[in-house]
């Protein structure tokens, strides 16, 4: 990889915005789980699992699968969020492998939020 | 003056990294074109919580709300809204056709009173993929830092935020950078930069958190510190007990590597620099400053003493700047975002001098007996009882709040009649506890502060590296004094002997693992004396911990005969039938409390 200059940086920036939200790409909708020592520890490994096998099975083409960090409320997890286009993000939360399975198919491909499972919708506040 | 109508432009890290920043300049010079300028004011805000449609923008008094604005929607949404009146529906939030039926997480307590500066990406961003760093505005604030400002510029503008060290002692970081560059220009020989990741308190990982949620925004803090400092070597120390973070770390080093953000000629401004990570093997004196560089250096992790400052002679005698994670995670937004805006949050006045308060944020974890233990980022003056009863939900099971330990090994417990006290570097060091890296362990009626303070003594003589008498030794008899106490053996003498050993290792112990060593029975002596008396005096541990002052029984009024505890306990000291009461064997009964878990009655009775 040849050294980045400065404008290389900004057009990472937007290349990158486009896979990462779902404003301008073309996925429907993405599923993050979290996975810091906390929700490792918690079992989130399998529940990633779980979720790509859903995926794998089910053919699906239009939902991005990502990782993340400790989402903070340790005592919850596995935690995992689930974005639908046009939809404020969604976290679950004390996940198993099954209520993976169920939150895939009832909310990401049924659109409906599963809401025995569901902790709340929206973003954190920052800066 | 008055203006008839408000623009509330958010400048929480989504919309800033959708270019709220450059709209808020947009629609400035757009209402001057209009005339409209001395009518409405544009104001940045905080984070308004819709990260995922930004940026977003609220007109006020009319309450309408944009999302998703760009550049060119500008003209026609002053000409249109602001000076006709008409608000712009096609920008407006229109909520999905069928009702979330769920509550908003900015509505929810834990959430609510949190705010994530160090913690920005958290749950946003892939921490193994760098682009999705670069794609929420990371590495803007090194660009910035290497084209538009001076090693001095940097060094001011992260004096002025008033950066305290997040470490534990509170030291302004723009001062220690300062120092070190000038230490380095005097000599003539190299700096070196370092980042402390040798979190070492039980109950704290903070730091650990930061860096698995977000590593590169410590790599690029620690490049803009090296840049203003003059360094081209960097290392991070850490534990070895944390293989997630290292891991994240050393793919975050190489991707920043591939990308020539580390190297030589970073971003083409003659910028050479590079990190190196060393595992420490987890000896908890490696967090203090000299044993780390001793560390470092491949040499036994004792600490010397400080009458030369690392920053003039460290690592291999050359001048070093070290900070911990969380103070280099906090540089770049300063940067970014400024001085001012960064000492806006938090308490005191940072503007002409570092100390005269406590700027920005902290990230604690939130642990012990308390509803949601987690990792929490908060402004600084926020008060103790907003931290554990609205962010952590208050104490499990309706028990009664006794003290909150925080500042780990070296901080001290406080009690309720402190919980309003705001949470700074200085109103925690005045009540005899410290900020210290941040953990906070909640405790309820059931602890026994006599036993906390023999827990963290006894973690701190297994620690201490024994170089220096006064730690090693006072450590050792203030344990055997509190297993004494503890085991009903305490003599009323013993509470003076306590605090003379506890100040003269304040005054007398080589570094500050010894120094702050005696802080937990310091602050258990000053806030909870009546119970090392009711063990020493009475013979009685009110919160029925210490086993040789407690005996267990069955209250005949309240057990109902559920048959919960029998299988419980291992040693059959509990007998009885089914619908008929129980009772307890005291010559049997090992005091392990596995019966008062289960018993759904509260009919085991501990006194």
């Amino acid at each position: 990889m040849p050294k980045l200059t400065i404008e290389d940086l900004k057009r990472i920036s937007e290349q990158a915005k486009a896979t990462m939200t779902l404003r301008s790409g073309t996925a429907r909708a993405k599923v993050t789980v979290h996975m810091g020592t906390c929700g490792i520890s918690a079992g989130a490994r399998e529940v990633m699992a779980a979720l790509l096998k859903e995926i794998e099975t089910g053919g699906v083409t239009d939902v991005l699968v990502g990782t993340s960090g400790c989402a903070g409320l340790c005592s919850r997890e596995p935690m995992a969020t689930v974005e639908i286009r046009g939809q404020p993000p969604v976290k679950y939360v004390d996940l198993s492998p099954e209520k993976m399975g169920q939150v895939f198919r009832k909310h990401v491909m049924g659109g409906t939020i599963l809401m025995e499972y569901a902790l709340a919708a929206g973003s954190e506040t920052t800066g | 003056m008055a203006y008839r109508t408000h623009v509330l432009i958010c400048g929480g890290t989504g919309c800033v990294s959708s270019g709220s920043f450059e709209l808020r300049g947009v629609f400035t010079a757009e209402l001057q074109k209009q005339g409209l300028a001395k009518e409405v004011q544009v104001i940045i805000t905080g984070c308004q919580g819709f990260c995922a449609e930004g940026p977003i923008m609220i007109v006020q008094p009319d309450g309408v709300f944009y999302c998703g604005v760009q550049k060119k929607d500008i003209p026609n949404l002053v000409t249109e809204h602001l000076l006709k009146g008409r608000p712009v529906k096609k920008l407006m939030y229109t909520p999905p056709v069928e009702k979330v039926p769920i509550p908003a997480l900015k509505d929810i307590p834990f959430f609510a009173k949190q705010r994530l500066v160090v913690l920005r990406n958290r749950g946003l961003i892939d921490p193994e993929r760098i682009d999705d760093y670069i794609a929420v505005g990371g590495y803007t604030a090194l660009v910035k830092a290497l084209t538009e400002m001076t090693p001095e510029d940097i060094i001011s503008e992260i004096k002025r935020s008033g950066l305290r060290g997040r470490g534990g002692g509170g030291f302004p970081a723009g001062i220690k950078w300062e120092t070190c560059r000038r230490a380095a220009q005097k000599r003539g020989v190299a700096p070196v930069v370092v980042c402390n990741a040798d979190e070492g308190d039980p109950g704290a990982f903070m730091d650990r958190s930061i860096i698995e949620c977000d590593p590169h925004s410590v790599v690029e803090g620690m490049i803009i510190g090296a840049s203003a400092i003059g360094c081209s070597e960097g290392f991070v120390y850490i534990r070895h007990e944390y293989p997630i973070a290292r891991e994240r770390l050393l793919k975050a080093l190489e991707q920043a590597r591939d990308y020539g953000l580390l190297g030589n000629d970073i971003l083409g401004t003659g910028l050479n620099f590079d990190i190196e990570i060393v595992q420490g093997a987890g000896a908890f004196v490696c967090g203090e400053s000299t044993a780390l560089m001793a560390s470092l250096e491949g040499k036994i992790g004792e600490p010397r003493a400080k009458y030369i400052h690392t920053v003039e002679y460290g690592y291999k005698n050359q001048p070093t700047n070290l900070n911990n994670v969380e103070t280099w995670a906090n540089v770049p937004l300063i940067v970014n975002r400024g001085a001012g805006w960064f000492s806006s949050m938090g308490t005191g006045d940072v503007a002409e001098n570092p100390w005269g308060g406590s700027s920005g944020t902290k990230v604690f974890s939130l642990v012990g007996k308390v509803n949601n233990t987690g990792l929490i980022e908060v402004p600084m003056g926020i008060s103790l009882r907003e931290i554990i009863f609205d962010i952590g939900g208050g104490i499990p099971g309706g028990r009664e709040f006794k003290a909150v330990q925080t500042g780990g090994p070296s901080g001290g417990c406080l009690p309720s009649s402190l919980l309003d006290m705001p949470v700074d570097f200085d109103s925690l060091t005045e009540a005899g506890s410290m900020m210290g890296s941040g953990g906070m362990i909640v405790m309820d009626d059931h602890t026994c502060m006599v036993d906390v303070a023999r827990y963290f003594i006894n973690f701190l003589t297994e620690e201490s590296c024994g170089k220096c008498i006064p730690c090693r030794e006072g450590l050792r008899h203030s344990l055997r004094i509190l297993n004494n106490i503890s085991d009903g053996n305490g003599r009323p003498e013993d509470v003076d002997l306590l605090q003379e050993m506890g100040e003269v290792m304040q005054d007398s112990c080589l570094c500050a693992l010894g120094t702050s060593a005696p802080n937990p029975v310091l602050s258990t002596l000053r806030y909870f004396k009546g119970e090392y008396e009711a063990h020493i005096k009475d013979h009685r541990c009110p919160g029925g911990v210490c086993k040789a002052l407690v005996e267990y029984s069955i209250d005949q009024q309240l057990c109902d005969g559920c048959h919960a505890c029998v299988p419980a306990c291992s040693t059959q000291a509990i007998t009885g039938k089914v619908k008929e009461k129980h009772t307890l064997d005291k010559t049997k009964c090992i005091k392990c409390g596995a019966c008062i878990e289960v018993c759904k009655r509260e009919a085991v009775l501990r006194v």
